[in-house]
């Protein structure tokens, strides 16, 4: 009894937070576009088995036809896969730099990595316009320094997108790459070098691949919100950069079209179960390595 | 057909294989080797013992390449070793914590050094064969370090640090790990190993249990300064001072001024009113010079009756008596209120036994079976 309750809790949860609501978005991606409130018919109003019987695929071969959104999904897996490297490239320094920093320093670091949480969201995008526009700091900045004659364009390109996502998850990715470094042994770095190695090459051999759980993490933890991302591109990304979170929001409110946006984002979801359940099969086997 | 003796420290001609000169090593303020000087020679099974934070584990870190003196050289070979790499150190060593690379096999842990050579494929897959079968490790060879057991573990950081073929292996705390039984058992292995490759051994230890078994030489050390260094049986049976004599197995010491009888025995002004000790002595003592006599408990003879034909005879109450099967202690309160340690051997039974607590008791010893120290 008790081990049915021990399993029944998360399953409820499961079923409220997330099967209940996909269930309601699915059923709504199978209807059609209508005039009312709600925006769509067939509704449970209609009676269960005339809505059932209305249910069609319609919304799904739509998106099939019409180019937009394909290249949304692809543009939207390129830009958040290239984000995720970025975020490796610049996140594994700085988990480094504070694993081998002095104990004493460590909550600080950590401290300094986790701050930025402490501001909303929305208000550190907002920085990054005055950051990143052509009359912004960076630009003036450089022109100051004299190394540029003329304002760089980064605003609403694709670059300000990079730097926005990059710079919004890169706790995510800092904090498990920490965790991993942290835990490391610093004999088996000496044991390796004693074996032969360089210090170059006992990071490579030993360090990179002891902390690849954490990598792996840290690269879901980016990839996959980045994926869907909706704010960092319509505040910086301007109308040339094309993503599904912002494809899904014009669709919902500006087209208030509620039937495709819930085939986009059913697509959307089924897009990253993969990469879920590949991140869900990464912690579990750690887990296991651990015990 | 007897062996011959080995004993190269006491050949003039021999080359040392590792000689520590004048080294010292400071951390910030604190010294960890104080001007300490030491040759090591090859083939031999070295044991450095001494209390956490002697400086042990610093010699060995020096050796190894993790740290480099502040004053003073080493050699290896007769060359300064001094700022070369770890890695280019014709060195290996066994960590503590064993250090093997959880995200590889056993077979990888030990091909893990033989591949930053230049050998070849087929030449690391003979050599890394060869130190399963050394270790008795065949069998495991496909398992990562997580799936075998801490013994096996030890196996698999001595087969890795062997792999090279090392002029010098160095081991630290190598047992410390494992529970005693396997741990005397493993010291044995440990020998045999050492003996079947040649290999120089310097072994760091705070069990001196550990240290007499597996040691060709000791040295005992205390505040990053070597106190002696001497095979197993001249550390037990001739320490050169009471620090080393109370550091290796139990001890009893009488401390007193000394009067020189003939030739080589003194006389030991103990406590009052009770007949000076004899003892004997090579190295040569003053006259009323303060002196401490070493005995170990299992050279004190305990009877009933006083002994005639022994030198020192002292008469006491039992204390408190150990038994620990084969041996028991008799804790023998003197007069003077000194607690001496007395030890036999139990070749009869328990019940047989004629001395029990309370009892008044006669101990004695010959002039010759303690140590007379200066310190």
């Amino acid at each position: 009894m008790r081990r049915f309750f021990l399993i029944a809790v998360p399953y409820a949860w499961l079923l409220a937070l997330f099967l209940i609501p996909f269930i309601i978005v699915f059923k709504i991606s199978l209807s059609d576009l209508a005039l009312s409130i709600p925006p769509y018919s067939p509704t449970a109003k209609d009676g269960i088995w005339e809505m059932f019987a209305a249910f069609d695929l319609e919304n799904f071969t739509f998106l099939a036809s019409d180019d937009l959104y394909w290249k949304a999904y692809l543009s939207s897996l390129k830009i958040a896969l290239i984000s995720t490297v970025l975020a490796v490239l610049v996140g594994y320094p700085m988990a480094y730099g504070m694993a081998r920093a002095p104990e004493e320093w460590r909550p600080t670091l950590m401290m300094l990595v986790i701050l930025p949480f402490w501001t909303s969201f929305l208000i550190r995008v907002y920085a990054w316009v005055g950051i990143l526009s052509n009359e912004g700091l960076l630009n003036q900045f450089l022109l100051w320094l004299g190394i540029i004659d003329t304002p760089l364009t980064i605003m609403n390109t694709t670059t300000a997108v990079y730097i926005g996502i990059v710079y919004t998850y890169l706790p995510f990715m800092i904090l498990p790459i920490y965790a991993a470094l942290d835990r490391l042994d610093e004999s088996l770095i000496e044991a390796a070098e004693d074996l032969g190695c360089s210090r170059l090459k006992a990071f490579w051999l030993v360090t990179i691949p002891l902390s690849r759980n954490g990598i792996i993490a840290g690269c879901f933890l980016v990839f996959i919100p980045a994926l869907g991302e909706f704010v960092i591109p319509s505040l910086l990304g301007g109308s040339g950069t094309l993503m599904i979170g912002k494809v899904l929001f014009e669709e919902f409110f500006n087209n208030r079209d509620w039937p495709v946006a819930s085939a986009v984002a059913v697509i959307l979801l089924l897009i990253l179960i993969v990469p879920i359940v590949l991140f869900q099969r990464n912690q579990q086997r750690q887990a296991e390595v651990e015990s | 057909m007897s062996q011959p003796v080995f004993a190269p420290w006491d050949d003039p001609n021999e080359k040392p294989l590792i000689r520590f000169e004048n080294v010292t090593k400071r951390f910030g303020d604190f010294v960890a080797i104080d001007d300490l000087s030491l040759s090591i020679y090859e083939s031999e099974f070295f044991a450095l013992l001494g209390p956490s934070g002697c400086g042990k584990t610093t010699m060995m870190r020096m050796l190894a390449g993790f740290e480099n003196p502040s004053a003073g050289k080493i050699e290896l070979a007769g060359k300064n070793i001094a700022g070369i790499p770890p890695n280019k150190r014709a060195v290996n060593m066994m960590f503590q914590s064993y250090a093997l690379f959880p995200h590889l096999s056993v077979w990888e842990n030990i091909a893990f050094g033989l591949k930053r050579g230049d050998m070849s494929k087929a030449d690391i897959a003979a050599r890394v064969e060869e130190m399963l079968k050394l270790t008795r490790l065949t069998k495991f060879a496909k398992r990562k370090p997580h799936q075998i057991s801490g013994g096996q573990r030890q196996r698999v950081a001595l087969a890795r640090s062997l792999a090279k073929a090392p002029k010098l292996l160095l081991l630290d705390e190598p047992l410390g790990a494992l529970d005693k039984k396997l741990r005397q058992d493993t010291q044995f292995e440990l020998m045999d190993i050492q003996e079947s490759t040649g290999t120089t051994f310097v072994i760091v230890t705070h069990d001196q249990e550990e240290a007499m078994t597996v040691a060709s030489r000791v040295a005992v050390m205390d505040e990053g300064q070597i106190i002696q260094v001497a095979t197993p049986g001249g550390i037990y049976e001739a320490p050169n001072s009471v620090y080393v004599a109370d550091f290796i197995g139990d001890v009893n010491i009488i401390s007193g001024t000394v009067k020189p009888a003939v030739d080589n025995i003194y006389h030991l002004d103990w406590v009052a009113n009770e007949a000076p000790l004899l003892a004997a002595s090579e190295r040569p003592f003053s006259d009323g010079q303060e002196a401490h006599l070493a005995i170990r408990p299992e050279k004190i003879a305990i009877s009933t009756e006083k002994p005639t034909e022994m030198k020192n005879a002292v008469q006491g109450t039992v204390l408190d008596i150990a038994y620990l099967g084969n041996l028991s202690t008799y804790h023998v309160q003197l007069a003077g209120g000194q607690v001496i340690k007395a030890q036999t051997a139990n070749t009869r039974r328990l019940s047989r036994r004629t001395i029990t607590w309370e009892d008044k008791v006669w101990i004695s010893w010959s002039a010759t079976a303690g140590v007379l120290l200066e310190r």
